[in-house]
């Protein structure tokens, strides 16, 4: 670790005035941070701590939208009842993540922005990765996979993104709004996060000099039936094996429009379009459940010790559906 | 988690005293060997290589040398010889391995300490490491480990035996069982990391390090630098976790000593958890054939159990448990071998049960599996092959209380009507398992010795150089001496883990209490004498001490174990008391024994596997301390959990690293793993074993119960998976 200097901002304002220059970071819980820094893999010379900036950590759960400042803690988002109420999905995707004492430091905005846990990318330069050393090549490739990508890896990189909530957030169309010398912009989370492509090194759209104020949910009567469904190596802080973020707009046994997105498998928050067009117009039974899980992996790729996860994904999402449905019949 | 503990016994011996160190250890207080300060402590960081196999080339300080704060980079080519090569433990020395602390450019394994840098601050240290080049030559790839070349494996023909014609009445058999099994490597991982500080005063070396052989640290350190042992003091207070991780010399001691010397102040080494895994010794994977023959009533008449254990290229390591697996039932034919397979890696060691674990798993799934071809309850399998006679060399059980532990527990659990055809229970979406297998340890003791005073005011001083691993040691030893003496708890104070006092046994092997509290007792003994009360009676000392009219009476006494060689006590003053017993006594063998009952459920479509309920029944001879004893076994069981689930150092077979060497990827059992524990202690007097009738309780939790939940998956699910950790994709 490399030292680095410490400031602590009172605005936006003053965050995006000093994100100016190389290698300079904003902090916020700094559980990701910190991990990093002590890896080697982030070396920032100035670090920007935002978590004084007043106003950011509020919540709304409005009519037609759900507004999550940046600042605000998993912990202190997980728990609302009103949220776990009408939104289960977005509530379990928190509270399934880490354990109790990261989610107390850790914050829904840096959330969005952790690093994949590929063991390569990790364990220093030992090992090739085009992600922390471009042009490297991948050790993932012919090595240890099991927690690689089925899905949007590319030759350069199959490392999956390890978190929950984004997942959650992309299967109800979330966007989060930033703040940037170039001004405020709005960016929906399906654009946010990169395919690796031949530059993994880059994890998403965001400028280095940009700052998440916000994420924001558009509003769903049909909230309550949804689920957060994460199926681990152990029962508690783990990262995802396979996860499914679902939401079920139903009339009746039949499914007007279905949201569905998957975690712990694919280089990005993967959203399910051909699982969704499979159930829309449908009655939904656990038959057709699983087909759209399997839809949900049509064009997976398989490594060495990740192939289970195809039929481990589709029957997750499967279960999904059924839980979000009976969650809609049990109101 | 519910307790069941021991039935209370008059005096303080079998009480559940409170921890001595409770609050110490919950008020942080208690300072471990990094919390020691010392003056003007330069701070130390290790650079290890990221090859498996090849040669160092060069290194390049430059820039490392140049970062502000750094003061020395110790490598092969500047520490010069001042660590002299000594032999291993299993080469009659004190080290853990025999390569000596960068001693050549020869690289022997991923991971394997090349330099050193000593600086004003830890942050200093790190990232001059961080800065250190080190070109490598890497011509030939590694051989990670066992892979598929079992066949290349090389016996070790002491460790096999025969008796009877084991192919003859396999082959003629009615029933019989054909399966391998393996287990992966895994690593201790105690909590507290393998910190070292030493400081030099006068010539003189002191040394704060966790270990659970303080004597065999300073005596081989003794070796090493060449110093008269009498000018080496270790230290090691408090132990934040040990599990086999701190029993022997480790590389680090000797650089960190060398390091102080040249630099003329106390050094502190704290490496970091990921340089655990390769600092120490860990759980090298195993692989096992086993074959089983049997009448049609159960009867065993055939055993075979094949053990095949990766090792070093530097030191064949073994753990070798068919010593046991072929002694645990009645069977008149049966052959057992065990093989090493050497790879590129840095060489095994002691982790909790170190064979018992695996091997348990393999011979006791063989086990279930024959049960369930013969459609015969697993439990009255056991019963019709239980024997108080060993079947290799005839020799009788000290006492073995098998069946009670299975019939105890078996109560407990509610085995009784379980259902004998697999994956027939159910709840909801999850399917419903019982599993069941025995627990089995050797009982060990070595020589040890202990030193008594009493003072006129009634209190009560021990010593002894055992450990407190966090297994209870303290309050043990104040119990004995309390018990002894007829005082109360209260006014004893002990001392233990430091070469200063009166040696006593490594902290393996589950030995500690057998070894300690016999030393313990002669010394009251001694005391008794004097104050012409009878031995081997509860007596109150405190009248006949006041007649005495004297100040204090102070006792040193030495023990030697049963089995261990006639000129043995000399080695316990050379850090050499290892402890002797189990199965390599010539008159009986030594064992405490269990059953361990497990439920599982496993989910129908996602194949999660969850174990709500685990309950173990053990007979370990006297309890002293149930509740202490509670903890130990418990924490075993639950530990068995992670090996059946869990643990698993991972390894990259192209430079023969492990991958996960971290706690957020090594993954072992969290609170939402771990439902309902239970260790109920069956009573079990057993005057043969030890003065103190003490089997021990350390190691034995751990034991069978991977084979307990392999059982229990398949009887669940009809899936039998005979590969560890279990995981959701043997089941898809
Ligand atoms: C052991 C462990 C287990 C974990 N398990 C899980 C898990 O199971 N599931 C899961 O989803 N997550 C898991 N996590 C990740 C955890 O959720 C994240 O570390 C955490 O959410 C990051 O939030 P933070 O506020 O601490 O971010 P920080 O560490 O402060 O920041 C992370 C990154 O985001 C940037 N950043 C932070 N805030 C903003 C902002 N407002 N605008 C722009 N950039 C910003 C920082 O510059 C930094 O690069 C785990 C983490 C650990 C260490
Ligand atoms: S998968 Fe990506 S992150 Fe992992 S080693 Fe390959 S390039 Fe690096």
């Amino acid at each position: 670790m490399q030292p680095f200097t410490y400031s602590k901002a009172a605005t936006s304002d003053d965050v995006i005035a000093a994100l100016t220059g190389e290698g300079v970071q904003l902090i916020a819980g700094g559980t990701t941070l910190f991990d990093l820094m002590k890896l080697g893999i982030e070396q920032p010379r100035r670090i920007v701590d935002v978590s004084g900036i007043g106003g950011l950590d509020e919540v709304t759960l409005g009519p037609n939208e759900l507004v999550f400042g940046a600042l605000a803690s998993m912990t202190d988002v997980a728990s609302s009842p009103a949220l776990q109420e009408n939104y289960p999905v977005l509530a379990e995707s928190l509270l399934k993540a880490a354990s109790q004492q990261l989610r107390n430091m850790a914050t829904v905005g840096g959330n969005l922005l952790q690093r994949t846990r590929c063991n390569y990318f990790r364990n220093g330069a030992m090992y090739a990765c085009n992600k922390r050393n471009p042009g490297s090549g991948c050790a993932a490739l012919g090595g240890v996979d099991r927690g690689h990508a089925l899905l949007g890896g590319s030759e350069a990189c199959i490392a999956v993104y390890p978190g929950d909530w984004a997942v959650a957030l992309t299967a109800l169309n979330a966007s989060v709004d930033t703040q940037s010398p170039r001004g405020l912009r709005s960016i929906p989370l399906a654009d946010l996060y990169r395919l690796p492509g031949q530059t993994p090194d880059r994890d998403t759209e965001l400028a280095a000099d940009e700052m998440i104020l916000r994420i924001r949910v558009p509003a769903a009567s049909y909230g309550r039936a949804s689920t957060y469904h994460k199926i681990r190596d152990r029962e508690s802080y783990a990262f995802a094996l396979v996860s499914a973020a679902v939401m079920l707009d139903l009339d009746g046994d039949r499914v007007r429009a279905a949201h569905i997105a998957l975690g712990g498998v694919a280089t990005r928050p993967w959203r399910a379009p051909q699982a969704e067009a499979l159930l829309t117009g449908q009655t939904l039974t656990p038959a057709r459940a699983l087909d759209a899980g399997r839809a949900a992996f049509e064009g997976a790729t398989a490594g060495h010790h990740n192939a289970f996860k195809i039929e481990l994904g589709a029957r997750a999402v499967a279960d999904a559906l059924m839980i979000a449905q009976q969650r809609s019949t049990g109101q | 988690m519910t307790d069941t503990l021991f039935p209370a016994a008059t005096g303080t011996m079998g009480q559940p005293e409170r921890r001595y160190e409770a609050r110490e250890k919950v008020t942080g207080s208690a300072a471990y060997a990094s919390d020691v300060k010392l003056a003007r402590t330069a701070h130390a960081y290790l650079v290890t290589s990221s090859i498996g196999r090849g040669r160092l080339q060069s290194f390049d300080l430059t820039a490392a040398r140049a970062l502000p704060g750094v003061i020395d980079i110790l490598t092969h080519e500047t520490i010069g010889d001042e660590i002299r090569q000594t032999p291993s433990i299993y080469g009659g020395g004190y080290m853990a391995d025999t390569l000596r602390p960068l001693g050549s450019a020869e690289i022997a394994h991923w991971g394997q300490p090349v330099a050193m840098v000593v600086a004003e601050t830890y942050e200093a240290a790190r990232e001059a490491a961080n800065l250190v080049v080190v070109s490598y030559a890497a011509e030939v790839a590694p051989v990670a480990g066992m892979g598929s070349s079992v066949a290349t494996g090389q016996a070790l023909d002491p460790m096999g035996f025969a008796v009877g014609d084991f192919d003859t009445a396999y082959r003629t058999a009615n029933v019989t069982v054909d399966a391998n099994y393996t287990t992966p490597a895994q690593h201790q991982n105690p909590m507290e990391l393998f910190a070292t500080q030493c400081v030099w005063e006068a010539g003189r070396l002191t040394v704060h390090e966790p270990s659970q052989y303080v004597n065999n640290v300073k005596f081989g350190l003794a070796a090493q630098l060449g110093l008269d042992p009498s000018r080496i003091r270790v230290i090691s207070t408090y132990v934040g976790g040990a599990f086999g991780a701190k029993g022997f010399l480790t590389h680090r001691t000797a650089l960190v000593a060398v390091a102080a010397r040249r630099i003329g102040r106390p050094v502190k080494l704290v490496p970091t958890r990921a340089q655990g895994f390769t600092v120490s010794g860990y759980r090298a994977e195993t692989r096992h054939h086993v074959q089983l023959a049997a009448t049609q009533d159960g009867r065993l008449t055939a055993l075979r159990h094949e053990g095949w254990e990766v090792t070093s290229r530097a030191d064949t390591v073994a753990m070798g448990a068919v010593s046991m697996t072929a002694r645990l039932y009645a069977c008149p034919n049966i052959t057992a071998r065990v093989n090493v397979v050497a790879a590129d890696r840095s060489t095994p060691g002691f982790m909790r049960a170190p064979g018992e674990m695996p091997y348990a798993f393999a011979m006791e799934t063989a086990l279930d599996e024959l049960a369930h071809k013969l459609q015969m309850d697993p439990v009255a399998l056991r019963r019709v092959n239980d024997t108080q006679t060993e079947p290799v060399g005839g020799l009788p059980y000290t006492s073995r209380s098998l069946m009670l532990c299975f019939d105890t527990a078996a109560a407990a659990f509610g085995w009784q009507g379980r259902p004998s055809e697999p994956a027939t229970m159910r709840d909801g979406d999850w399917q419903v398992g019982w599993g069941c297998a025995t627990a089995f340890y050797p009982t060990h003791a070595g020589n040890s010795a202990a030193r008594v005073r009493l003072s006129a005011d009634g209190r009560v001083h021990v010593e002894s150089a055992g450990h407190e691993l966090g297994q209870g040691m303290y309050t043990m030893m104040a119990q004995v001496a309390a018990e002894e003496l007829g005082v109360p708890i209260a006014q004893v104070t002990v001392a233990l883990g430091d070469t200063d006092l009166p040696p006593a046994v490594v902290a393996g092997g589950s030995s500690s209490t057998a070894s300690v509290a016999p030393a313990i007792m002669a010394a009251c003994d001694a005391i008794r004498r004097r104050l012409g009360i009878a031995t081997g009676v509860p007596a109150d000392v405190m009248p006949a001490m006041e007649a005495s009219g004297l100040g204090t009476i102070e006792e040193f006494t030495e023990v030697r174990a049963h089995g261990t060689a006639p000129d043995s006590l000399r080695g316990l003053y050379r850090g050499m008391a290892l402890p002797a017993g189990g199965v390599h006594l010539p008159d009986r063998v030594q064992f405490a024994l269990g059953a361990q009952f497990v439920e599982v459920r496993v989910h129908r479509r996602t194949r999660e596997i969850r174990v709500p309920r685990v309950i173990g029944a053990f007979a370990a001879g006297r309890i002293i301390n149930p509740r202490t004893a509670h903890g130990q076994l418990v924490g075993g069981m639950i530990w068995g959990i992670g090996s059946a689930l869990h643990e698993h150092s991972e390894i990259d077979t192209r430079n023969a690293s492990y991958i996960n060497a971290n706690l957020a990827d090594y993954l072992v059992p969290v609170n939402a793993d771990v439902a309902d524990v239970q260790a109920i202690m069956v009573e079990e007097e057993d005057r043969l074993v030890n003065r103190a009738g003490v089997k021990g309780v350390g190691e034995i939790g751990v034991v069978g119960v991977a084979a307990a939940i392999s059982n229990a998956i398949f009887h669940a699910t009809g899936i039998r998976v005979r590969d560890l950790p279990i995981r959701i994709e043997h089941l898809m």
